[in-house]
């Protein structure tokens, strides 16, 4: 018989290098779902906010009901919202994107709303006078106007949908959260710190190269700067 | 349609109302951890962040802290906390999670409201020969109300949801019963505590949304100071 292992495994430890070269593939296998799940829900939301947000521009009366139905999905708590979901999509990873599409939708409309109610009356004269058309004027001259309030929105909602992919791990399908699900009840620590730092490190780094992208998208709000 | 029914006949069965782990009892948890956990979180916060905003000074941490909330997944935090020393005091890791959560928001709203009092009211303040301390409880407190009470509503809405996520991670609360219901592969069980979740949380911001509603105008007629 072999004496068992005296290595940070063994031990327990909440860091370990060993849990990082041992279980590198359950790592990169986790790290995929969490960024798959984060990056279409977020898409998902973003192609239902803008013509949602258009619509509460546009038409004064749709305004009320669009944020307020918004608001209250947001209100409702990340594991009830999965729940209430659970007849219509199952144990699925379509039951957590669309959960985290419907929190999504809260922050882009606000924002994408907020930076079209932002564009000054004068601007939009300007365009009108200048020939426009209605498309024109809002592929040209709102929207890109828009963009630094959308893109803040946008910001926002993908750093908390990773966050919020974790308590997928209920249905199994939490990316990251699935390891720190199975290494609770093992009482893994070295599994459930791993896991934890890598997802505040996934929230931060597409929060930078979203900035980056707003940098590049609206130089003008740099220049001015 | 099925599982709706289903749904409402579990709520409706008297004995899932009463005993150790009914719903009563759940409601009870949920409503003692949001409100001890609301008020211990405005005791830490709210004098960091008065007194802050009065001084004018560390800005960049109270407005950062609430980035910083955000990117940090509530469940990794739950669970991280049940694997230390004091995971094995009964509720505490929750209590400690649901007020680390709380904090970010009231800090930056009430930080915020008290930067964003106008300026020529404080100059005319001090001009009065106000000392500090009046004018910060006298007039910055009082125009700053409706942004620190925007903090506690979100603060508030924050730890019913992260009361729920307890569940996951052992703790107490309505979020049992879904994760009862998971386990039991109880659809029915399931929708009906997330149906509970989701009231209890839409009511918690009714009721705040009211509170703002009504407290701007009853502290302008009582004229203090």
């Amino acid at each position: 018989m072999t004496a068992p292992p005296d290595d940070c495994l063994a031990r327990n430890e909440w860091l370990c290098g060993a849990y990082l070269t041992s279980r590198r593939e359950i790592l990169w296998d986790a790290v995929v779902q969490h960024l798959q799940l984060t990056v279409v829900s977020v898409l998902l939301g973003l192609v239902l906010a803008v013509p949602l947000a258009l619509a509460a521009r546009r038409r004064r009366w749709a305004a009320g009901p669009v944020l307020g139905v918004t608001t209250i999905l947001y209100t409702v708590p990340s594991l009830a919202m999965f729940s209430l979901l659970l007849p219509v999509y199952g144990l699925s990873a379509s039951l957590v994107v669309a959960g985290l599409v419907l929190y999504s939708l809260t922050l882009l409309v606000r924002n994408i709303l907020a930076g079209l109610r932002a564009v000054p009356a004068e601007t939009r004269q300007a365009a009108r006078g200048m020939g426009y058309g209605p498309v024109r004027l809002l592929v040209a001259v709102e929207l890109p106007l828009a963009l630094p309030a959308a893109m803040a929105g946008l910001r926002i909602a993908t750093v908390s949908a990773v966050s919020l992919v974790t308590v997928g791990a209920i249905v199994g399908y939490g990316g990251l959260g699935n390891l720190i699900y199975s290494g609770m009840n093992t009482y893994f620590k070295a599994q459930v710190l791993t896991a934890s730092v890598l997802c505040v490190v996934i929230a931060v780094a597409a929060d930078v190269l979203l900035l980056l992208a707003q940098r590049i998208l609206t130089p003008w709000t740099r220049r001015r700067s | 349609m099925n599982t709706l029914a289903a749904a409402w006949s579990w709520l409706t069965t008297p004995a899932h109302w009463s005993g150790d782990g009914g719903i009563w009892n759940r409601v009870g948890q949920h409503l003692f951890l949001t409100v001890v956990c609301l008020l211990i979180s405005c005791l830490i916060a709210l004098p960091i962040a008065l007194v802050l905003g009065h001084l004018g000074k560390g800005g960049a941490l109270a407005v950062n802290i609430s980035n910083i909330g955000r990117a940090v997944p509530t469940f990794a935090v739950l669970v991280l906390l049940i694997l230390t020393p004091i995971g094995g005091h009964g509720e505490w890791p929750t209590i400690v999670a649901l007020v680390l959560f709380a904090v970010p928001p009231l800090l930056t709203n009430a930080y915020i409201g008290m930067r964003e009092v106008d300026r020529d009211v404080v100059r005319a303040a001090t001009g009065m020969g106000m000392t500090g301390r009046q004018l910060m409880l006298g007039v910055e407190v009082p125009l700053a109300l409706p942004l620190i009470l925007t903090g506690v509503r979100i603060a508030a809405v924050q730890l019913v949801a992260t009361a729920t996520l307890a569940a996951l991670a052992g703790g107490g609360g309505l979020g049992r019963i879904i994760t009862a219901g998971f386990n039991l592969a109880s659809t029915a069980q399931v929708v009906a505590g997330a149906v509970l979740v989701a009231v209890f949380a839409l009511i918690v911001e009714g009721l705040f949304a009211v509170a703002q509603r009504l407290a701007p105008d009853r502290f302008c007629g009582e004229g203090s100071g």
